[in-house]
Order: structure tokens, then sequence, then C-alpha cells
């Protein structure tokens, strides 16, 4: 997995609560079997019309957030499906890091196999990054995921809180099966000792 | 021993490896895939060299894709879909996991088809690459869903890395009105407690209305616990439960069954266990709902009237006024008087043979109103075969439903069952998001009888003016 430290970049604002997984992968695009190439299709049902042209006003579409690295976005992020196209999809696109007063359960723990840093920060300190997203292209958001830091371009620092676990995974970009796989001997015993506990399973 | 509740049971019994910051690893008993989320798992195996840890606890089944048409036999015809559904089936092949193909009676959506064959049971950890695995809850056992990378993690190794959730009760007391279902308490928790407010809990329903249902009514209700942001939703097991799982083809049988009988009967939440949250709500208090939005927490009983913007609060505010543009509804309309296009009843939400039979219930010598666009998909080859045994089938037909081959379908429409834009559709699925059953469709959730009534009335409708209630 690619690791996460530091990051450096404009920060896109789309100031909806509840963004579903629905509005940032829709289905049609769960056809595939590879994980690359959905970065076009994020948020495709409001990024075009009905004949594919873009919609000038959505925030990706606009000449200041077209490389945007960073998402900062209302509270429950990502409710809906486990579909991990839309991590995949956002990280296909360039976003490396969101930033949201909250996060459903499933995609947020999707981030972190994808490399990918979501971050939450209480609803007024989200309101100070998404004011500073609004200045577009010239107001760089820096992340420092050592330090647990997001600086905005004016220098103000704002803390933010992580499971130290998931940190250094991201931070090594470590690969969760090949940890799994160093308990091995654990779980020949667990299993060994269950299937002689309850052997209908 | 501290008291616990039923998700610390399962939990502490599925215990491999607790880290020093709480970071655990979790045996998984059950493991659910199909086509669109388990490609990319399984060619990741396949990159590293790795095998299926245990392919007997691992069972597959297409449900999402798969056309429901009467001729599916002859193919499908999108070729992405084809292709996923044909890398399962080689999948399944090559890593030796049970499986259920398109062509099999026993197929039907991967939720409907683990409790069917006796692959849940009691006490279990099931995992699946989809939210709605919370569905296996109604069982007692501990059900989420997963994404791919997760997916890969779970085939590659039996386990997941996890930290614990809070526990939340749901306590929903006292008894239904006629023409309330499982579906309504569903939707009405979600309407109380919004659908982030399960996030970070596993939530146990529990209290008498909950008793009262069915095992189907049961999995309905814990099949949208993630609507209400939760890891998972599960309830004790009982007689009912037992009675359920008896005699299903991966149940236990014999000693195997005393013993298992023996485990599960442990399976609740001791009296004094410590809840994070508590919710209750009265059985009695509970009306037939829609949703008039693009959130399962827009809920409404259907008596109500479609709110306003100004009705709301904080970010709720601007989300309402996108959600009533996005269904082109005008505050204060009734929601009686909302006329539909379609209708859809199925899904793992309520595409279970009870679903069928209270759909049924209201269209039996009715007809659906002219013009309407109506179907009716079983969630497994099964169900459909028991519904045309009992007659249900043919209510449907001369009532003027389209009776479809199972699958998700309409649901989330990756197969060709979608609403066009702007097509209304009232729906026993689980989400309303914009574009869900099609770009532009607008969807309302409500029960499988609710969606029978606005099939014959041709508008959302209070099922209970269509039903004879004895008095």
């Amino acid at each position: 997995m690619e690791k996460f430290e530091k990051l450096s970049g404009v920060a896109a604002p789309l100031p909806l609560i509840n963004v579903d997984t629905d509005m940032i992968i829709p289905k049609q695009f769960l056809k595939t079997i590879k994980r690359s190439g959905l970065g076009v299709n994020l948020f495709d049902e409001m990024r075009y019309d009905d004949d594919g042209n873009e919609i000038p006003d959505f925030v990706l579409n606009k000449p200041a957030y077209r490389n945007a690295e960073i998402l900062v976005a209302g509270e429950n992020f990502g409710c809906g499906s486990s579909r991990e196209h839309a991590p995949w999809a956002i990280k296909d696109f360039g976003i490396r890091c969101v930033i949201a007063p909250s996060y459903a359960d499933i995609f947020y723990n999707n981030c972190f196999k994808n490399g990918i840093l979501p971050i939450a920060l209480p609803q007024e300190q989200v309101d100070i990054l998404m004011a500073e997203a609004e200045k577009g292209a010239n107001a760089r958001i820096e992340i420092d995921l050592e330090a647990q830091t997001v600086t905005t371009s004016e220098g103000e620092v704002i803390r933010f809180d992580i499971d130290p676990f998931k940190k250094h995974c991201l931070l090594e970009g470590l690969d969760d099966i090949a940890l799994t796989f160093e308990k091995v001997a654990a779980i020949d015993k667990f299993e060994a000792a269950a299937s002689a506990a309850r052997p209908w399973v | 021993m501290s008291p616990k509740t039923l998700y610390d049971k399962i939990w502490d019994a599925h215990l491999v490896h607790e880290a020093e910051d709480g970071t655990s690893l979790l045996y998984i008993d059950r493991h659910l895939v199909h086509e669109v989320t388990s490609p990319q798992a399984f060619e990741g195996l396949r990159m590293a060299g790795r095998t299926v840890r245990a392919p007997d606890k691992t069972i597959g089944v297409p449900d999402h894709n798969v056309p429901t048409t009467l001729d599916r036999a002859k193919g499908i015809e999108n070729e992405e879909s084809r292709i996923q559904v044909e890398a399962l089936d080689r999948n399944a092949a090559e890593f030796g996991i049970h499986y259920y193909p398109v062509s099999d009676i026993r197929q039907g959506i991967v939720h409907i088809v683990g409790p069917e064959q006796g692959w849940t049971l009691p006490g279990m950890t099931v995992v699946c690459g989809d939210s709605h695995t919370a569905t296996h809850g109604a069982f007692g056992a501990l059900a989420h869903g997963i994404g791919t990378s997760e997916v890969e993690h779970v085939l590659a190794t039996q386990t997941l890395i996890q930290s614990k959730s809070k526990n939340m009760k749901v306590e929903i007391t006292g008894k239904l009105a006629p023409g309330v279902t499982a579906k309504d308490i569903t939707l009405s928790v979600i309407g109380e407690t919004g659908t982030a407010g399960g996030t970070g809990y596993v939530i146990e329903y529990c209290g008498e209305a909950i008793r009262d249902l069915s095992m189907e009514g049961r999995m309905t209700v814990c099949n949208m616990a993630i609507e209400g942001g939760a890891r998972a939703g599960l309830i004790a097991p009982d007689e009912k439960t037992f009675d359920y799982v008896k005699g299903r083809p991966h149940a236990p049988k014999g000693a195997a069954w005393e013993a298992a009988l023996a485990w599960w009967e442990t399976l609740k939440s001791d009296a004094d266990a410590h809840w994070d949250k508590v919710v209750t709500i009265r059985g009695e208090d509970i009306a037939p709902v829609v949703t008039w939005g693009t959130s399962p927490e827009d809920v409404l009983p259907i008596t109500a009237k479609v709110p306003a913007p100004e009705d709301f609060e904080g970010g709720k505010v601007g989300a309402a006024k996108r959600s009533l543009e996005y269904m082109g509804l005008t505050p204060g309309t009734p929601l009686n008087e909302v006329e539909i296009d379609t209708v859809f009843i199925g899904s793992c939400t309520n595409g279970r043979i009870e679903d069928l039979r209270a759909a049924a219930a209201i269209l039996k010598g009715r007809k659906i109103k002219e013009g309407l666009r109506a179907m009716i998909v079983p969630g497994s080859g099964l169900v459909r075969a028991q519904a045309e045994e009992e007659g249900l089938a043919d209510i449907f037909q001369e009532a003027g439903f389209d009776w479809r081959l199972a699958g998700c379908s309409m649901c989330l429409a990756m197969n060709p069952d979608q609403l066009s834009p702007g097509e209304r559709c009232a729906a026993t699925s689980n989400r309303n998001f914009e574009g869900r059953q099609g770009r532009g469709g607008r969807t309302h959730l409500m029960s499988p009888a609710m969606a029978a009534a606005a099939a014959v009335t041709g508008r959302l409708t209070d099922v209970r003016d269509l039903m004879k209630v004895d008095a």
C-alpha cells in the first residue's frame, strides 16, 4: 500500500452532509473487475449531465479544483454501501485526504486500506477549513500525519486524532494481510479450540 | 465475571488476538461473497500466490448483476455484468468455495440465501462485501459489511482486524398496530436516530414488538441497521430462531444440534449489562411510514405532509432543500397525494416469503392502477418456488405485477431493472439515495404491504385504508 506521510495541496469544498457512496461512485461503475480507472467517474452524477458533459458549477470541474488532493465535506461522509470503489475512485482522481466532521464506519475503514487519510474534526474546525478551501488554488492546506496536524494557508494549525494502529499502517504503507500472517500460529490455535468447542461451525 | 451484552459474548468467543491498543483479530465463521465486491480480492490472492484459508466457510452467489427476466438462461447481455458473474463462477471453482450459480434454484440475494440454506447460525461471526450483511444479525450473529480489501483479508486469513464498537440497545415496547410491520419499525428507528445515530455502535434490538416478529421480520429490522450507521444490528436468538434454523441444509443435526442449542440458549445480554446508548420506542406509536427525501432518515408517517427545509436545523436545511428538489416535491403536500409511476417489491430487506404474503394479502382480488409499472422480485429461487406453490404468484400476475426471477434487481439497478430520470417509485428496498435506482429516479421506501397499496391506487397510500380489519 502507498504510504501517507505529508501532503500539501488544494482542498475542494463539498459542503454537503450525508454524502453517500452512490454519489461518490454510482453503481454502473461497480462492474469493473479492476481497482483502477474510476477517478474519471468520481461523483459522476453530480459532475456530468445526461449527455456526459461536465457541469461547470460542480466543484471538481472548476479550474481551481481540478487537481485537488484534499476534499472537505459535511458530516457522515461515505454513508451507504460497503463498495471500496468509493475510496478507489477518490484516490484515482488524486485525492489523498478527506476532512469531515464524521464518517460512515465501513467507508472510513476502507480509506485506510488504500492509502487515503480520512480526518475527523469538530464542525467548527471543518468550517474553518471549508472557508479555506473556498479560496481555491491559492490556498494550499498542509497535512502532516506524523504530527497529526492540518495547517491552513494562513498558518493556523489544527490537531486531529487518529487510531495509533491505523496511523502506523498508513505511515509505513503496511499490508494488513502480511501483518495478520505474522499471527498465523494464534489463528491455528484459535481454530483448533473453536472447532472442538463449536464443531457445528 | 462482569455482565456482558450479546455483542460482548460473540466478540469474546471469536477473539483470536488483542493488541494493547485494543486492535483485535476476530475469527470469521461465515464469509459470503458476491460478484461485485470480490473479483479484485480473488485477483489479489492470485497475485500473491495465496489460497482461501477456509473454503468450507466461504459461500458464493451472484446476485447484484443478474437479470431477473424469465429469459435469463440465454445469458447476460451487458458485457461488464457478464464478465463479473463469470469471474465469480471461475473464482468459486478455482478456490473451491461453496457456490450457487445463476442456474441453481437456490440462487438469490446473498443475504436471503445464507439464512435459507442454514449457513447463518446464532452466535456466529458473518461478513460479506456488502453493507446489508447486517441482515444476519436477526439470528443473534455478529454480521457486518466489509470492503474488498477486507474480503481479501478474510479469504486469506479467515480473520478480520477490528476495534470493538460500543453497545446500543434499541427497545421497541408493546404491540404493533394493524398495518404496521418490521419495515415500519426499522425506518422509524432511523427516523428517530438519524443515519449517523448508530455510527460506532452495534445495536441490539429487543422488546416485545421485536420478540413478536417472525424471523423474516427480524431480518428486515437488522438489514437496515447499516442505514442507521451502526456496524451491525442483532437480536438475541429464541425459540423462533431455533425453529427457523432446524432442518436447514447446513444447520447442525443430531448430537451436534443439541450441543449447538445448549450454547445458543446462553446467547442473550445479561440483565445488568452496560449500554452506551439506549433508544426506546413504543410499538403503539409506530405508524405505517414512507420516506420523502434522499436519505433513509427522511421518514414520516403516511398521514403526514411533505416537510419544508425550514422544519430542520444545521446542515439538514440545505440537505432537505436539495432532497425536495431532487424528489420533485412541494412542502405541505399530503404524502398520500403523491402519485407514483412504478412499484418495486423485493430486495434483501423485503424479498422473503412473508413479504410476498403481505403484498399478496393487499393485492388479492385487486388490480394495479392502469399505466403503472410494477414488479415483484423474489429474494431467491426457493422463495419464488414457494410463492408459486402458495398461489401468491397468481395473485401478483392477476393484479398486473411482473413476476420475476431472483436477484437484487431494482434495489440498486446494476442489472437492467432501473428507473428513468424523474420516474417515481414505491420501493421496499433500503436506500433512497439520489440515483440509487437509476439516474434521476425518485425512491420512496416503505413496507411490502404499503407498496402493494400504492400499486392499487397509483399514489402513496395508507395501507390501513385498504385493509379489512375485523373489529
